[in-house]
């Protein structure tokens, strides 16, 4: 019963939420659509904060919500972080911290609060009075307060979308890390596109109070008809292994079926599973695998689908030799040119990869 | 004639009794008005508001027919065997606690307002049940509406007149307060000992009143 379904039938004045999915019960899975479509109402209604008349949660073997029965928020093993980290302001931040871990049962408890703190870095605040934390350390002193309680489902409703760009890029890191160590299921509501690559392992698409699409983040980040694949910094994510380091160039190779990319930064042990990701932008496309550029990464793929997402641009989605799916975003003159179509096979030239885990 | 210190004394205890009654009953009355969505709430808040517009002489004389030995709250008490309240201290008391009801409620509603539901949202995400939201968060968020509340109350029953005039009279150690006995003092032309009572509760304001911003401005 390693699962979580949802469906959730539900009136808010004029708007209609009608919901189901069912998504893994561990990893990340990110609810993902624009403004208004009913993803916080989704994640209120599974944490037990929106009370809708129809409907069923249930979280790896515990049902939380039936026909017949309704667990009060406070019994539910979960874990909520607010848009606003939302901290009580009459506690510290160590009260804060410990206000839902003395709740929990002590043989309950798996994370401890040692642990929790070293991770998210907030040693150093414990003694602070919660006013005089700067944005980024609120939050992650909201996700310690919720982490603490050791959740069996971690519900967070966009808690970047309230920090500046620099506090962001500064907290992502500690997000992945939790989901890396600690290894909590976690439903991330968010409408930004570059964190869902970030961080899901599998997507649940909303538009007007509707599932759009559910399944896994690599290949629903790369489907034409879906509307990540349309944003100006669309990315794939490709899984693939370390093969080995190179020390003269500061470059670690990782090996994926066909092929090879190069990921610049401190050497990574060997042998061990990495996650990349490829920006549409930086994948160029062409009918030979040239070594006469400065492009490291030359794949072999195949052409599984294109689209026009401008009068200028085309979209074109990759198959590795693996199946794992990459995407190209190029001009339809080029694309003319080379005469592209669905089950060509080609080279994609890839200008840079990130390092994701 | 009674010792000075008779009227303070009785004063003092009025207003405790009475603040003491109006925290206790006061506040989850505060909280039902805050939280509560019915179409009942501004009917229960214009009766808890009317005491801030009546005349305190109207209120007394309707407490004295409610409580004499005619009213049915009089009959009632006669007939558990406790005589009727109107003249005695007990009957100050429920007079007191109606006088003064708006001065505790309406901060102590005004707190929980301004808490919106986050903090209880909040809290009931780390497992903490209704009483405990309530007790753990609630209150201490708004503890500047119980300190306003309670600093309130008691200087409004302490300063009250109308009321205790009418359905207290001046028993001296039983009814007869401090405003009752400037009074008497006033009509009997005792200048000095008007003056030190009057003196006295002007210090005393004052210093409760500031001291009451110092500490709300502390706690903020």
């Amino acid at each position: 019963m390693n699962a979580i379904d949802v469906r959730l039938r539900h009136r808010l004045g004029t708007f209609q939420l009608a919901v189901e999915f069912r998504t893994p019960g561990d990893g990340v899975t990110a609810l993902f659509g624009p403004s208004g479509c009913g993803k916080t109402s989704v994640l209120r209604a599974v944490a037990g904060l929106l009370r809708v008349g129809q409907g069923l949660v249930q979280v790896n073997g515990d049902c939380w919500q039936s026909d017949t029965h309704f667990v009060p928020v406070h019994r539910r093993a979960l874990g909520y972080v607010f848009q606003e980290a939302s901290l009580f302001a009459h506690l510290s931040v160590k009260r804060n911290l410990l206000y839902g871990w003395r709740r929990v049962d002590p043989a309950q408890r798996r994370l401890g609060f040692d642990t929790v703190v070293e991770l998210l870095g907030i040693g150093p605040l414990l003694a602070r009075d919660t006013r005089r934390l700067s944005g980024g350390e609120r939050q992650r002193v909201a996700i310690g307060r919720a982490l603490l309680t050791s959740p069996r489902l971690l519900l967070m409703d966009e808690p970047l979308a309230a920090l500046d760009q620099a506090a962001r890029r500064a907290i992502l890191p500690y997000l992945e890390s939790v989901q890396r160590e600690l290894g909590v299921a976690s439903l991330y509501v968010s409408h930004d596109p570059d964190e869902v690559a970030h961080l899901a392992d599998h997507l649940v698409l909303l538009d007007a109070g509707r599932v759009v699409a559910c399944g896994a983040a690599a290949d629903l980040l790369t489907r034409l008809d879906l509307p990540l694949a349309r944003f100006e910094n669309a990315t794939a994510v490709v899984q693939g292994q370390v093969a080995h380091y190179d020390p003269d160039y500061a470059l670690n190779w990782i090996e994926l079926r066909e092929g090879r990319v190069a990921v610049a930064g401190a050497p990574l042990p060997a042998g061990g599973p990495v996650r990349v990701q490829v920006r549409a932008r930086d994948v160029s496309l062409a009918l030979r695998a040239h070594t006469d550029s400065s492009i490291l990464n030359v794949l072999p793929v195949q052409v599984s689908a294109l689209e026009d997402v401008s009068d200028a641009h085309r979209l074109v989605r990759l198959q590795l030799g693996d199946g794992q799916m990459l995407l190209s975003r190029i001009t339809r003159r080029s694309s003319d040119t080379l005469g592209l179509r669905p089950g060509m096979a080609l080279y994609a030239q890839v200008k840079s990869v990130a390092l994701m885990d | 004639m009674e010792p000075y210190w008779e009227p303070v004394w009785l004063t003092l205890k009025l207003a405790t009794v009475t603040t003491v009654i109006l925290l206790l009953a006061g506040t989850p009355l505060a909280w039902w008005l805050a939280k509560t969505r019915s179409w009942g709430r501004d009917l229960v808040g214009s009766l808890v508001a009317l005491p801030l517009v009546l005349p305190p002489t109207v209120l007394g004389f309707y407490l004295l027919l409610l409580l004499g030995p005619d009213g049915p709250l009089g009959r009632l008490t006669q007939g558990l065997g406790l005589g009727t309240l109107a003249f005695t201290f007990p009957g100050l008391v429920v007079g007191s606690v109606l006088y003064s009801l708006p001065f505790v409620v309406q901060p102590i509603r005004n707190a929980f307002e301004a808490l919106g539901e986050r903090p209880l949202e909040v809290a009931a995400t780390l497992r903490a049940s209704p009483l405990a939201r309530f007790f753990d968060v609630a209150v201490p968020l708004a503890r500047t509406g119980f300190l306003t509340g309670a600093v309130l109350g008691f200087a409004h029953t302490v300063g009250e007149f109308g009321v205790v005039l009418m359905i207290g009279g001046n028993i001296p150690g039983e009814t007869k307060v401090l405003s009752v006995a400037i009074y008497d003092h006033v009509e009997a032309l005792e200048w000095a000992q008007a003056h030190w009572l009057a003196a006295g509760m002007l210090v005393f304001s004052f210093a409760v009143i500031f001291t009451m911003y110092r500490v709300e401005k502390r706690w903020r």
